[in-house]
C-alpha cells in the first residue's frame, strides 16, 4: 500500500450514530456566543519559532518551528512520546522551554514581563483527562473563572455557562458534579468551560483518547461545530477522520521534531517523510 | 534583648555537686536513650503480638487486638503515666502495692513499662498495617505449602511486613524517644528534666534549652541514619 | 477492690473539673486545631513551592519541630515568648504572656508541623492536570490554590486533620508541666488537694478515653462518607 490511498474508516460517527449515542447533543444552535474576539495584530495568532526543550539531559522537543493563522485549524499527530502535547503545553506556558519563543496573538509567553493568567484566559484548552474540578458543581465549573479571571458577575458567568451547556447539549446536568456525568459528558462541559472565557483560540490535547469509543462521537461533533463556525484550533489527536473533515494543516510529530508541516490534502496525499507514511498506515489500518 | 548570656555555665559546677552542668545534662541523656531503649524492647514484642492478632481470621482475637489499640491509643501518655505511677500501686495486694512504692528507681521501671505498652499499640498499627499490605497470595501459598499459621507469620508474613514498615517503625522509635521527657512528670531524670533543672539552678534558660534541643536534633539524624542502614542491610534484592 | 474508693470528690468537684479544666482543654484544642491547620497549610505550600529558598525553609521548620519532645517545646516557648514579644514591641523588659496565650502560641507553632505534612500529602494528592487547569484558564496561583487546590486536597484530608487533632487534644494535657489547670490540671489539683488520686486519675483517664474514642469513631464513619467523587 502506497501513499495511503485507501479510504480510511471515519471515527467521526456518522450523524445518526452520533445522535444515538448522545440525544441530547443534536444540531445545535453555534457554540459561539459572540465572534470571538478580534486579534490585537494581523500576524498569525500562534507562532512558534526555534523551541527546543530538555528535561535534565533529555530532549523532548527540537527546533520546533510553525504557526497558526487566525481561524485555521491545525491537528497534530505523531507516535506517543514524540512531544506533541509537550510542544501543545508551551503554546500557554503550562510547560516552560529552554530556547526559542513562542507568541500568541503577539504577546511572546516567555517573556517575563507578560501576564500569563491574562493571557491564558484568551487561550482555551481542554485536557486529554477532562480535569473539571471534582469539588465544584458542573455550573460552578463554568463560572469559577469567568468571575475569578474576568470578573464577571455570578449571574453574568451562570448564565454565560448555562447557554453554552445548552449548545452542548447537557443543560439538564447543570446542577451535578463532574464525578456523576460520562466521559464524554465531561469533556463536554470542560469545552464549554474553555469557549465560557471567549478565547481567541482553542488547544485541544488529545481530547478524546482518554474516552470509551462510544463516546469518542459526541465530542468530535461539538469540535467539529467549533471548527466550522471559524474559531482558531490547534488540537493533538490520533482521529484522523476529525482531521480530515476539518483541518486545514497537518502537523506531523516524531522524536521531538516536526517530521511534516503540511496542507491537509497534501498530507493524507502523499506525505513526504517515510516516518509519516509508515505512522499513517499503522493508524489507518486500524 | 536583655538576657545575659553565659555559655561558660556548662562548665560550672551544679549544686547537686556531681559534677558540672554538662555532666548533668549528659547523665539525663544516659537516662534518655536506656529508657527509651527498653520500653522499645516491650514495644516492639508486644506491638508485634497485638499486630498479629488483628490479622488473624479469629474474631476474637481481632477482638482483643482492637480493645488494646484503642484503650492505648485514646488516654493521653501523661494520664497513663499516672496510672502507672500512682493508681497502680493502690489497686494492688497492699503488699505488692507496697514492694512497687519501695522500688528503687522506680520512676524509670514506670516508664519503662508504660512507654512500653504505650508504643506498642501504635508498632500494633504499623505491624498490622504491613501485613495486610502483603499480597494475599502470600499467606495462601505459605498454607497451601503446609505450614501452621503460625509458621506462615514467623517465616512468611512478618519477615516481608517488618521490612516495609522499617521507615514508619523508624519514626515510632523516635516518638518512643520524645515520649520519653513526659516521664520527667514521676521524676524520672531524663534530658528535658535535667535542661529544667539547670534553667532553675543557674536561670541560663536559654542555654540550657539550646545544649538539650541540639543534643535531641542529633539523636534523631544519628537513629535515622542507623534506620538507614538497616534497611540497605537487610532489603530483598531485586526489589 | 474499689471498697475503700471514694467517688463522691468526683461528684463534689465535676463543675471545676469541667467548666475550668475542660473549657481550658478545649478552647486549646480548636484554637490551636484551627491555628495549626493555617500556619500547617502556608508551611505544605512553601515546601512545594517552585521559589527557591522557600522549600528548605519549610523542611527545616517541620524537621527541627519533629525532632524535639512536645515537653521541651512547652518549655522553650513558655521563656521565651516573654523576650520575644518584648523585642517586637520593643518594651524595656520581657512581657507577661498568659499561660493561655503561651500554650495557644506553643500548640498552633509546634502542630503545624505535623499539619504541614498531611496538608503536603493533600496537595500532593490532587493530579497536576488540575492546576494545569486551573492555570490554563488564567488562574493565579492563589486562586488556583484556594479555589481549585486546596478545596480538594482540604475535603481529602479532613479525616486525617481530625485524626491528629484528637492527638492535639491529648496532647494538650502536657501543660500540666507549667502548672496550668487544664483538665489534667484541674484533676490532679483536686486529687492533692483531697488526697484521693486513685479515683481522680481514673477519672480523668475514663473522660479522656470516652472523648477520643467517640471522636474516632465519629471520624470512621467520615472517612467512610467523604470519600471525594471523582
Amino acid at each position: 500500500m502506497t501513499s495511503s490511498a485507501m479510504p480510511p474508516v471515519s471515527p467521526v460517527p456518522e450523524p445518526q450514530a452520533a445522535a444515538a449515542a448522545a440525544p441530547a447533543t443534536g444540531p445545535v444552535g453555534t457554540l459561539l456566543t459572540e465572534r470571538p474576539p478580534v486579534a490585537a495584530t494581523s500576524g498569525p495568532m500562534i507562532a512558534i519559532d526555534g523551541v527546543s526543550k530538555w528535561y535534565g539531559d533529555f530532549q523532548v522537543l527540537t527546533n520546533c518551528t510553525t504557526s497558526v493563522t487566525k481561524g485555521e485549524v491545525v491537528v497534530v499527530c505523531g507516535p506517543s512520546g514524540s512531544g506533541k502535547s509537550t510542544l501543545i503545553k508551551c503554546v500557554n506556558a503550562l510547560e516552560p522551554f529552554q530556547k526559542g519563543q513562542i507568541t500568541v496573538d503577539g504577546t511572546q509567553i516567555a517573556n517575563k514581563k507578560t501576564n500569563l493568567p491574562k493571557l491564558r484566559s484568551r487561550v482555551g484548552m481542554v485536557f486529554q483527562h477532562f480535569e473539571l474540578f471534582p469539588h465544584l458543581s458542573i455550573t460552578d465549573n463554568l463560572s469559577l473563572a469567568q468571575r475569578k479571571v474576568l470578573g464577571r458577575s455570578k449571574d453574568e458567568a451562570q448564565a454565560k455557562g448555562l447557554a453554552l451547556l445548552e449548545r452542548v447539549g447537557l443543560k439538564a446536568h447543570a446542577h451535578k458534579f463532574p464525578g456523576q456525568l460520562s466521559g464524554g459528558q465531561q469533556q463536554r462541559v470542560a469545552i464549554a468551560r474553555a469557549l465560557a472565557m471567549n478565547p481567541i483560540v482553542m488547544l485541544f490535547d488529545e481530547p478524546t483518547s482518554a474516552l470509551d469509543p462510544e463516546m469518542v462521537g459526541e465530542v468530535l461533533d461539538v469540535m467539529v461545530e467549533l471548527a466550522r463556525e471559524g474559531m482558531t484550533m490547534m488540537v493533538v489527536t490520533h482521529e484522523m477522520g476529525f482531521a480530515r473533515k476539518v483541518a486545514n494543516r497537518v502537523i506531523f510529530m516524531d522524536k521531538g521534531e516536526i517530521v511534516e508541516d503540511a496542507q491537509k490534502e497534501e498530507f493524507f496525499g502523499s506525505p513526504r517523510s517515510e516516518r509519516a507514511q509508515t505512522f499513517l498506515s499503522r493508524i489507518l489500518q486500524h | 534583648m536583655n538576657y545575659n548570656w553565659n555559655w561558660g555555665i556548662f562548665f560550672e559546677q551544679s549544686p547537686e555537686g556531681t559534677g558540672s552542668y554538662a555532666d548533668m545534662l549528659l547523665s539525663g541523656l544516659v537516662w534518655t536513650i536506656v529508657t527509651a531503649l527498653c520500653a522499645w524492647v516491650i514495644a516492639f514484642a508486644v506491638g508485634s503480638v497485638i499486630g498479629v492478632l488483628r490479622t488473624l481470621p479469629s474474631r476474637a482475637a481481632q477482638a482483643i487486638g482492637n480493645a488494646y489499640v484503642e484503650l492505648f491509643r485514646n488516654i493521653p501518655l501523661l494520664v497513663q503515666m499516672f496510672l502507672w505511677y500512682f493508681v497502680l500501686p493502690e489497686m494492688l495486694p497492699e503488699s505488692w502495692g507496697t514492694w512497687l512504692k519501695q522500688l528503687p528507681n522506680a520512676p524509670f521501671y514506670t516508664a519503662v513499662v508504660c512507654l512500653g505498652f504505650f508504643t506498642a499499640s501504635r508498632v500494633a498499627e504499623q505491624v498490622r498495617a504491613g501485613i495486610q499490605a502483603l499480597p494475599r497470595g502470600q499467606r495462601m501459598a505459605g498454607t497451601a505449602l503446609g505450614l501452621t499459621t503460625a509458621q506462615t507469620y514467623r517465616y512468611v508474613l512478618l519477615p516481608n511486613a517488618y521490612r516495609i514498615i522499617l521507615p514508619p517503625l523508624t519514626s515510632e522509635f523516635l516518638n518512643n524517644l520524645k515520649n520519653t521527657s513526659v516521664a520527667l512528670t514521676i521524676g524520672l531524670l531524663e534530658l528535658t528534666a535535667r535542661a529544667r533543672a539547670m534553667q532553675e539552678f543557674s536561670f541560663q534558660v536559654f542555654e540550657a534549652f539550646t545544649a538539650a534541643t541540639i543534643i535531641y536534633i542529633v539523636i534523631n539524624l544519628l537513629v535515622v541514619a542507623v534506620a538507614g542502614l538497616i534497611e540497605r542491610r537487610v532489603a530483598v534484592p531485586g526489589r | 477492690m474499689f471498697s475503700n474508693f471514694d467517688f463522691s470528690v468526683i461528684l463534689n468537684s465535676w463543675r471545676y473539673l469541667f467548666f475550668d479544666g475542660m473549657a481550658f482543654t478545649l478552647t486549646l484544642t480548636a484554637l490551636a486545631a484551627v491555628g495549626g491547620v493555617v500556619l500547617g497549610t502556608l508551611i505544605a505550600m512553601m515546601r512545594l513551592s517552585s521559589v527557591p529558598v522557600l522549600p528548605q525553609i519549610a523542611k527545616v521548620y517541620v524537621n527541627f519541630m519533629r525532632s524535639l519532645p512536645l515537653v521541651l517545646v512547652i518549655f522553650w516557648f513558655y521563656f521565651l515568648v516573654p523576650y520575644i514579644g518584648q523585642w517586637i514591641i520593643g518594651a524595656e523588659r520581657p512581657i507577661q504572656v498568659g499561660a493561655f496565650s503561651s500554650s495557644l502560641i506553643t500548640f498552633t507553632l509546634f502542630e503545624a508541623a505535623y499539619f504541614s505534612e498531611i496538608m503536603r500529602a493533600g496537595i500532593q494528592s490532587i493530579p497536576k492536570g488540575q492546576g494545569a487547569a486551573a492555570s490554563a484558564l488564567g488562574l493565579t496561583y492563589w486562586q488556583s490554590m484556594g479555589s481549585v487546590i486546596l478545596p480538594q486536597a482540604f475535603r481529602n484530608m479532613l479525616p486525617v486533620l481530625l485524626t491528629q487533632t484528637i492527638v492535639l487534644f491529648q496532647d494538650t494535657s502536657l501543660v500540666y508541666v507549667l502548672s496550668i489547670t487544664d483538665f489534667l490540671g484541674a484533676a490532679s489539683k483536686i486529687a492533692q488537694r483531697d488526697g484521693r488520686l486513685v479515683e481522680m486519675y481514673l477519672f480523668a483517664a475514663v473522660v479522656y478515653f470516652a472523648v477520643c474514642f467517640i471522636a474516632s469513631l465519629l471520624v470512621r464513619r467520615l472517612q467512610r462518607r467523604v470519600a471525594i467523587i471523582r
